[in-house]
């Protein structure tokens, strides 16, 4: 199984300092943040894509990504989601496969609709086409992997007529993709219909939503073909903060939650953490309640974790890393490890293990 | 069959003249169930209590605690009875707040009778130009008479009429309808072995085939 982080690269202010990081600050700490995964033993470093303020993610994910392959070894880099709907899919097909053979194919990517309504204007879109422009982009960008000479009409795009995307994918092998939903069950059937992987980004819901938008996609990933439902390729989202005792961390991080974006004074720390997979506490703590998602959803192949947001400054997040890739990951790994059969995957394909199964060509990891 | 008919009432004071119209108007309906012979479970629901609730669901987007249950009754009652008091021209936060939280199809087809307190009659055109299009909007089947109960409404043989009125209306369209609010939803059948999200009514348990959506998105 994998454990990662993901970031949607916020500009918070601190709420217990004041202190409102500049974006270059905020840009060179999500690097320092992806390097310190990578040091403290994680799989996976995933950014989001941003095109409003207050967020310094980048607007396009390969800028991000390329510069930390270049700073790393083994991590693998991925995006936390790109956006199919407003993007060009001629351009995301050139930008990953670019990052694919920079990064040695240590890379895969998430599509996302985007909730930011005016991103769509801006872009020249209609947010109200955004299932077809997700169904219509993604499909012209599997062409563009997969064939080296395009000729393509379509509803959102000009014609493309005996188009070749340069580079072409590392080893003819496409980057293996992602689709992120929280709520609609037209991604998880688009999922499923390719093979692809599944995300459900569950750290504002209960698990019991997460559940029935997993199930969903395992049922139609079987109906599809691709293998039977327990293989189906399964990522989740997390939420923790950890101090060595409980009381310690909940008293850290209260002001962190009680004025974070999104739910920030709404529910308490304590609703908030009893309803969504956010845990506050002790390593053991966290390491308890990771450990019963499976339960739910099945055994899985990767869990990301929402580490640097809310203004926590960079330092207690580099702390927070050591904990969590120091004492909390290597037992979930064990675990995850133990219950799972044969059968199901451990983690989603790697480029590796791809170029294996094409070929059979051995290649060094 | 017994129908459940849910009223759901915003009044914020103790006691609450909202609460009073409420309580006449669950009476009248219980009243005509019974003239036809049948047979109504009516349960009050206070928005007052729910307040924090009702606040917290508008920043995570899913119903909690006690919330979740009261949310789930509304949705699959038969009939809805929606009582606020107006405020500054209109319903009040509270009362558009519960109902904010509401999936957009949450009352398609739903009987619906509106009404309101007021302390003077010059708001009757409040349920009209506010209730109305609210529920409207979440595709409910609102009763032709609405009931305004301005404070001396309380002392005038009108206001039973009216009330009489719309509860008939409202017994009317529920026994009229076969099976309730479940006729508009045939098909909604939760999979084998799994039931629908309290508090949501979002389905998972079917999905247009994958085919279907490529054919749609580019004609």
């Amino acid at each position: 199984m994998e454990f990662g982080i993901f970031t949607v690269g916020d500009v918070t202010t601190d709420p217990t300092t004041g202190i409102t990081p500049s974006e270059n600050e905020r840009i060179k700490a999500t690097v320092a943040i992806a390097k310190k995964a990578e040091e403290v033993g994680l799989d996976v470093f995933a950014t989001g894509e941003h095109h409003n303020p207050p967020f310094a993610a980048p607007a396009n994910p390969p800028v991000l990504l390329a510069n930390i392959a270049a700073q790393t070894e083994r991590i693998v880099l991925s995006t936390s989601t790109t956006l199919i709907t407003t993007n060009d899919p001629v351009r995301i097909a050139q930008d990953y496969a670019y990052l694919q053979h920079l990064s040695d194919g240590r890379m895969d990517l998430m599509m996302g609709r985007g909730n930011t309504g005016p991103v769509y204007p801006w872009f020249g879109k209609d947010i109200r086409e955004g299932l077809n422009l997700a169904v219509e982009n993604y499909a012209l960008l599997r062409r563009l992997w997969t064939e080296e000479n395009v000729t393509w009409e379509g509803k959102f795009r000009t014609p493309l007529q005996g188009f070749t995307s340069t580079p072409r994918p590392l080893d003819g092998i496409p980057p293996f993709v992602w689709h992120g939903s929280i709520r609609s069950p037209e991604i998880a059937e688009q999922a499923a219909f390719y093979g692809d992987g599944f995300f459900h980004n569950n750290i504002f819901w209960p698990l019991s939503h997460t559940k029935q938008m997993v199930n969903l996609y395992r049922r139609r990933y079987q109906h599809h073909g691709h293998g039977k439902h327990d293989q189906a390729i399964v990522g989740l989202g997390g939420q923790v903060f950890m101090r060595k005792n409980s009381q310690d961390a909940v008293r850290e991080f209260r002001p962190y939650f009680d004025n974070a974006p999104v739910y920030g004074h709404g529910p308490s720390l304590e609703e908030f953490t009893r309803e969504t997979p956010l845990t506050v506490g002790s390593p053991q703590q966290i390491i308890d309640r990771y450990a019963t998602m499976a339960d739910h959803v099945g055994d899985y192949q990767r869990q990301l974790f929402l580490m640097d947001h809310a203004g926590l400054p960079l330092k207690t997040v580099l702390e927070q890393l050591e904990i969590l890739g120091g004492e909390v990951v290597p037992e979930l790994r064990k675990i995850a490890d133990a219950r799972r059969p044969a059968h199901v995957p451990a983690t989603a394909p790697r480029h590796a293990e791809r170029l294996v199964a094409l070929d059979g060509t051995p290649v060094e990891v | 069959m017994t129908r459940r008919i849910v009223a759901v009432t915003a009044g914020l004071s103790e006691p609450s003249s909202t609460r009073l119209l409420t309580d006449r108007l669950t009476e009248a309906v219980d009243r005509h169930v019974t003239a036809h012979g049948e047979a109504a479970t009516v349960e009050v629901i206070e928005l007052r209590p729910l307040a924090k609730l009702i606040a917290d669901q508008m920043l995570t987007r899913f119903p909690s605690g006690e919330l979740t249950a009261v949310v789930e009754k509304v949705i699959s009652a038969d009939a809805l009875i929606a009582v606020t008091p107006v405020f500054t021209g209109s319903y009040s936060g509270l009362f558009k707040s519960f109902f904010d939280n509401l999936d957009v199809n949450a009352l398609e087809g739903k009987p619906v009778l509106v009404a309101a307190t007021a302390g003077s009659a010059r708001h009757s055109l409040m349920i009209d130009h506010a209730m109305r299009p609210l529920f409207s909007y979440l595709h409910a089947s609102v009763v032709p008479t609405g009931v305004l109960a301005a404070t001396d409404d309380f002392g005038t043989p009108g206001l039973d009429r009216r009330i009489d009125r719309a509860a008939a209306e409202l017994v009317s369209a529920v026994l009229g309808s076969v099976a309730g609010a479940a006729a508009g939803r045939s098909g909604f059948l939760p999979a084998e072995g799994e039931e629908r999200e309290a508090g949501f009514t979002d389905r998972f348990d079917e999905v247009t085939d994958f085919a279907e959506l490529l054919r749609r998105a580019s004609s």
